[in-house]
């Protein structure tokens, strides 16, 4: 966990790391996630997106950039959300960037872990 | 169709696993070892038999466990959704009685795919016809070509939705055939909900399957078979 | 209205039109927030009538745009001279028509904000698609009609657009029928003669609604309708309504005719409540008898009955509309043939339906769009019609 820390830390942009306002998020449980930390700050949605359309469309489900796996880690440990607060994960970053999230008008925010496809969990366990 | 999918995501996964070496050798291992993950394909076609004679007048166990699976709230006002209804009828000739269980009929020729402007109603590849939420503009020409009447669409925000099963206002709705529960390799929740078994699910296009064979020894029906459909689920009884 | 006093003030009521003009279409836009934010659940729409009221505004706006181009076509294609110096006018109300049609349609949209994505992710497979082109291509279309009649050294490319415009407008009401046409399940729709019906009902609303728009601005500007020029329009538009009458005629009596439809038949024009009574007197009566009196009958006829008929020609319209969407809809599907079913969600009922008021101030509000792009279209520019004055005299030749 603390390298984990320390390596998010390490890893924030420069712009942010000189910019005092950068929102501190609650990142939930956290782990290693399944990119580096910073390339996932900047390339999340066009994974979410790539793998949404082959979830839907041709029912592959055991994509790694799975928005449900990513909340899994993620939703607060306090409100297992990640929408709701200045500080959470979604929510947080998105509110400082300015930047509208849509997803969760129909995805839900929530943490549900007996819900979590086995296949996803398998995953992280293997790793 | 499927085919041609298949292919392009073969190739897909080829470029992008180049680029994924340079960006993160250890993931690219890691999916490889791992790789299972398979498009649905037309070898499957999935479908239902509902045998209507054990269907009980006033049971409604297949609409409870499918409003439970998907998070729909069960109200019947003309604006709430409903993905599968039980509907009662009577022979106008016979009087005789019948209740069923009707949703979207996951039909071969899908007319509300045909009318869709923007594609978010489209068939996959394994005949399960389900709406792309992310492109469906609200438009409802879907609902008006739609003969079964099988859709919703959402008239208010929503909150706690299931994880499985994404809904949201401004967009349309119908039975998924539980598609999150089917690419697990398990049954739709109305068909294990059934307590008399009357709804038979599984592969069309496999002869050795029960629903296969079933439809080869007793008469079943499509509904409105004269619109030439070629629905997904079948009726016996009707 | 022509006194020294309007004279001096005209600029002022101009800029109250607009004013007006202005609040109807923020109260559209406040309906469109609304339905935004709480969802459909506050108009009347539903499951079971899931086209309403603004699609009845948006039709009505999108298919009269398309009949009122029927001026500039006879003018420019088949080269009378009384309508040629209507064309510039007939093609700015067409644009602002389908600019306020389009607008509702796009807006009582479940994801208006998406409509990109609608000219991103293309089906070519879907009639309601390929309206989209049709539409958009009619905007380019027009508009360059428009520039080659306003522009002197366009002049010469004014016939051939306006063929092309002629031959667009045919496809894209065709279209608007088609829209309907494919709905075979449905009884109300899925007739081959919608196609065709569309089209002249076009004609009949599009001169209709030009002709209150031409009343108004020569009115506007202190000028009579010169007599000839009002009666030839008046007749014309006699002959329209009793063309598209003939084919909403016909279009019921098939479907008499064919015994599983009779059903749809009986409610339509006998036992569905509001719509026989909005059939047979909002179209019948007031829709197309009064304004054939007003037209034809020898004592009326005059400029003033001109404008009343296609009033009424227009409030006829709307409730033909209302009967064929709403109506069409509100008729159960027949899921069972032979059977009858009933569920908790509407099989074998008749669909209900209120209009809410958000979905008239949404319609109002496209109306609105129009309204503001012909006011100030006319004002800007110059689209009064110029009849040389041989033209209003040398009379009846068509
Ligand atoms: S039953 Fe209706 S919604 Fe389902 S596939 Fe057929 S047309 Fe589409
Ligand atoms: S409502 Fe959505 S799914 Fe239905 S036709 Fe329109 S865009 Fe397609």
């Amino acid at each position: 966990m603390k390298v984990f820390l320390l390596s998010l830390l390490l890893a924030i942009t420069p712009a942010w790391a000189t910019d005092s306002f950068a929102p501190k998020l609650d990142i939930g449980k956290g782990g290693k996630c399944v990119e580096e930390p910073q390339w996932m700050r900047k390339n999340h949605m066009q994974v979410l997106l790539q793998q949404r359309d082959e979830t839907v469309h041709l029912g592959i489900r055991d994509g790694k950039y799975s928005l449900k796996v990513c909340i899994e880690c993620h939703a607060s440990t306090k409100d297992d959300s990640v929408l709701g607060r200045a500080d959470s994960f979604c929510e947080g970053c998105h509110r400082y960037e300015a930047v509208k999230i849509d997803c969760f008008e129909c995805h839900s925010s929530k943490r549900h872990l007996s819900l979590v496809q086995d296949a996803s969990l398998a995953q992280k366990e293997s790793k | 169709m499927s085919d041609t999918n298949v292919q392009r995501r073969q190739f897909l996964k080829t470029s992008v696993g180049a680029t994924a070496v340079a960006i993160a050798p250890g993931m690219l291992l890691f999916d490889m070892a791992h790789g299972k993950s398979e498009a649905v394909s037309s070898k499957m076609r999935w479908g239902m038999l509902i045998d209507t004679t054990n269907c009980a007048d006033g049971c409604n166990d297949c609409v409870k466990a499918c409003n439970k699976e998907n998070g729909l709230s069960g109200g019947l006002s003309p604006t709430d959704s409903q993905w599968i209804r039980k509907v009662e009828l009577k022979d106008m000739r016979s009087g005789r009685a019948v209740s069923l269980p009707m949703m979207c009929q996951h039909c071969a020729e899908p007319p509300c795919v045909d009318v869709c402007p923007t594609g978010a109603s489209f068939k996959r590849a394994d005949g399960i016809v389900l709406v792309d939420k992310h492109t469906c503009i609200g438009c409802r020409y879907c609902m008006m070509a739609c003969p079964y009447k099988a859709r919703s669409f959402v008239h208010e925000p929503l909150h706690d939705q299931k994880p499985d099963v994404p809904r949201g206002k401004g967009t349309v709705e119908s039975c998924t055939l539980c598609v999150h529960r089917v690419d697990k390799g398990q049954q739709p929740a109305c068909a294990e909900a059934c307590p008399n078994k009357s709804i038979l699910f599984g592969n069309l296009n496999d002869p050795e399957s029960e629903i296969a064979k079933k439809i080869r020894t007793v008469a079943s029906t499509q509904i409105r078979a004269d619109l030439g459909l070629d629905t997904g689920i079948r009726y016996q009884g009707i | 209205m022509q006194t020294n006093s309007f004279n001096r003030n005209e600029q002022r009521y101009f800029y109250m039109l607009v004013a007006a003009g202005m609040l109807v279409l923020l109260m559209g836009l406040f309906a469109v927030h609304a339905m935004e934010e709480h969802g459909h659940i506050i108009t009347g729409m539903n499951n079971q009538i899931v086209w309403g009221m603004p699609h009845v505004f948006a039709i009505f706006m999108i298919v009269a745009a398309s009949g009122v181009l029927n001026v500039a076509s006879i003018g420019s294609v088949f080269g009378k001279p009384m309508y040629k110096a209507r064309a510039p006018l007939a093609s700015l109300l067409s644009i602002a028509l389908l600019a306020g049609g389009l607008s509702v349609l796009m807006l009582d949209l479940g994801r208006p904000e998406r409509v990109i994505v609608a000219a991103t992710h293309f089906n070519f497979t879907s009639v309601f698609a390929w309206n989209v082109v049709l539409y958009s291509g009619m905007f380019a279309a027009v508009g360059i009609y428009l520039w080659t009649m306003m522009e002197q050294r366009m002049n010469p490319w004014s016939k051939p657009v306006g063929l092309f415009v002629f031959a667009w407008r045919f496809i894209l009401t065709t279209g608007t029928g088609l829209i309907f046409a494919f709905l075979v399940a449905r009884q109300a729709y899925g007739s081959a003669l919608l196609a065709p019906m569309f089209i002249v009902i076009s004609f009949t609303w599009g001169l209709a609604v030009f002709h209150v728009v031409q009343s108004a601005i020569y009115a506007w500007n202190g000028k009579t309708h010169t007599p000839e020029i009002v009666k030839r329009m008046k007749n014309l538009l006699g002959i329209f309504i009793i063309g598209a009458l003939y084919l909403v005629a016909t279009y019921h009596l098939t479907n008499l005719y064919f015994a599983h439809q009779s059903g749809f038949e009986r409610f339509i024009l006998k036992d569905g409540g509001i719509y026989p009574q909005l059939l047979w007197w909002g179209y019948g009566l007031f829709g197309n008898l009064v304004p054939l009196i007003l037209i034809f009958h020898p004592k009326l006829g005059n400029a003033r009955s001109a404008l009343a008929a296609s009033l009424l020609v227009i409030i006829g319209g709307f409730a033909l509309l209302y009967v064929f969407i709403i109506g069409g809809q509100a008729y159960p599907l027949n899921i069972f043939p032979g059977y009858e079913a009933s569920s908790s969600f509407g099989d074998g009922q008749i669909g209900l339906y209120s209009p809410s008021l958000p979905e008239f101030l949404l319609g109002f509000g496209g109306l609105a769009i129009a309204f503001l792009i012909t006011l100030i279209g006319v004002r800007a520019l110059n689209f009064m019609p110029h009849d040389k004055p041989h033209v209003a005299a040398a009379g009846a030749t068509d």
